[in-house]
């Protein structure tokens, strides 16, 4: 019997360590194998696109068709690069895997610009201001962003208020994979407050009337695109086609077809 | 080698990550244990009423209660089952997840343990039934003393098997933001942006779990065997 387990485990051992060779092997694969897919990506003139499809009014589901202020601009910026826009629909976490491994050619998602990202990919300029903000419900004793200590505090996994979050002291972090259900969970009185980007803030309270969103913000921020390291001709390209945008006034027009500047 | 030793130190060293799959796993084998409990609880229950049900006749009711929850358990998935006990059972109120969790996967297990069960109270040939009758004992005394023996020891791989389904079922419930092994190891990934290492970490515990509980079944199987004879 003893045998027997011992030749279960070392199977088991056998199994993870070849697994790891070709895990470790394999990324460095795909590494190489990248510079070729791109290449062929760009004879068919097809630029992918990863984002996250629940972050109104960036991009959101309209009927079968994602929408919104970055993909109204990636398409203006494959317009100007004379490609085909694809976009590819994913959980926010995965964003940055799925470009710096190739599977996407670029991501725009509402995504800050912060060191952590900056070390697995590179940033292209900033095309839009955002700041984290902190819904509360109607009457509730959070009135700044520093009551919100020892709180439970909802968040998306792997966005900047998540890390924000964590950093509160004594606060209970929620996070959960739609920036919605967060929202959901606050209203149900299931956390006491949700750190979350400016505007999906706006688009999420419309829905419910109970939610108001603090005055004081949490913090500043831009968004900008993400490119993988090794592809720097993509990045100029697109940081030139972002540039003319912003030169021709295109960029604020499509920003300002989404947002209400009202405020 | 480098470069996996920084990775490593990356993914679970650094700022204490390795704490978010230790706390995951705590709240993993939690909800397991109070689940697989409550399920075996339900299970039983609802196999005695089916099976006394084809048995005998009686407890027509009951028998169609537990044939409207075998329906709907069994029809539904498991994370919408958790979604709605999350955001539609307990809609406004503000609720222990782990709770949630155990009533979810305990609902769920139930209804597949019961018939688990209900096979191994049929597969007892029925002379069996009918020598415990003849020799005085009652209904229940026959079901507690011949049939329910035996029907454990038959139905024992088939409940191994569905408690390591149990186990890992439970990685869904990230989806109602609890901190589970999975969703530990998600965390992680959302940290460092690197899927290999959190992701074979969290598969390597999740299999050595179950090489562990499989073990503890193949125990208890022998065990129950040595009576065979």
């Amino acid at each position: 019997m003893k045998k027997r387990m011992l030749s279960i485990l070392l199977a088991a051992v056998c199994v993870f360590a070849l697994a790891a060779c070709g895990g470790d092997g394999g990324s460095s694969d795909d590494a190489k194998g990248d510079g070729k897919d791109d290449a062929k990506k760009e004879e068919r003139q097809v630029l992918v696109m990863a984002t996250n499809a629940e972050f109104p009014p960036y991009e959101y589901y309209e009927g079968k068709e994602v929408v919104g202020i970055d993909v109204d601009i990636c398409k203006a910026i494959a317009d100007e690069l004379g490609m085909e826009l694809e976009i590819e629909d994913m959980a926010f976490d995965s964003i940055v895997a799925a470009v710096s491994s190739g599977k996407a050619d670029f991501g725009a998602a509402g995504m800050t610009v912060d060191p952590d990202r900056a070390e697995q990919v590179n940033f292209t300029d900033t095309y839009a201001h955002s700041s984290q903000v902190v819904i509360v419900k109607k009457g509730s004793d959070i009135a700044t962003p520093d009551d919100l200590e020892g709180k439970g505090i909802g968040v998306q996994l792997g966005t900047t208020g998540d890390s924000f979050a964590d950093d509160i002291e004594g606060a209970t972090v929620e996070r959960y994979n739609k920036g919605f259900e967060a929202v959901q969970a606050l209203s149900q009185d299931k956390i006491d407050a949700v750190i979350i980007d400016r505007e999906p803030a706006k688009e999420f309270i419309k829905e419910a009337e109970d939610l108001v969103i603090l005055d004081e913000s949490y913090t500043e921020e831009d968004y900008a695109m993400i490119v993988a390291k090794d592809n720097d001709e993509l990045l100029e390209k697109i940081n030139g086609a972002l540039k003319n945008l912003k030169d021709s006034g295109k960029l604020d027009e499509i920003i300002g077809k989404y947002i209400n500047s009202e405020e | 080698m480098e470069a996996f030793q920084n990775r490593f130190y990356l993914n679970f060293i650094k700022d204490d990550r390795w704490q978010y799959i230790w706390d995951g796993l705590g709240v993993t084998l939690k909800v397991t244990f109070f689940a697989v409990l409550l399920g075996i609880l339900l299970g039983f229950l609802v196999a005695v009423v089916r099976s006394t049900n084809e048995k005998t006749g009686k407890l027509k009711f009951l028998n169609f209660l537990a044939k409207v929850y075998l329906t709907v358990i069994r029809g539904t998935p498991v994370v919408v089952q958790l979604l709605i006990i999350y955001f539609v059972i307990f809609g406004s109120v503000k609720i222990d997840k782990v709770f949630v969790a155990v009533l979810a996967f305990g609902l769920n297990s139930g209804a597949y343990v019961a018939e688990i069960f209900r096979s191994g109270i049929m597969s007892i040939d029925n002379g069996q039934f009918e020598a415990g009758r003849s020799l005085g004992f009652n209904y229940v005394q026959t079901m507690y003393h011949i049939i329910m023996p035996q029907a454990f020891k038959n139905v024992l791989p088939a409940l191994g098997n569905e408690f390591i389904v149990l186990l890992k079922e439970t990685s869904v419930s990230g989806y109602i933001a609890m901190q589970d092994l999975t969703k530990g190891g998600d965390i992680i990934r959302s940290q460092t942006y690197d899927a290999f290492m959190p992701l074979l970490a969290v598969a390597a515990i999740y299999l050595v779990m179950v090489m562990i509980f499989t073990k503890l079944v193949g125990i208890l199987e022998r065990r129950l065997r040595s009576s065979d004879h």
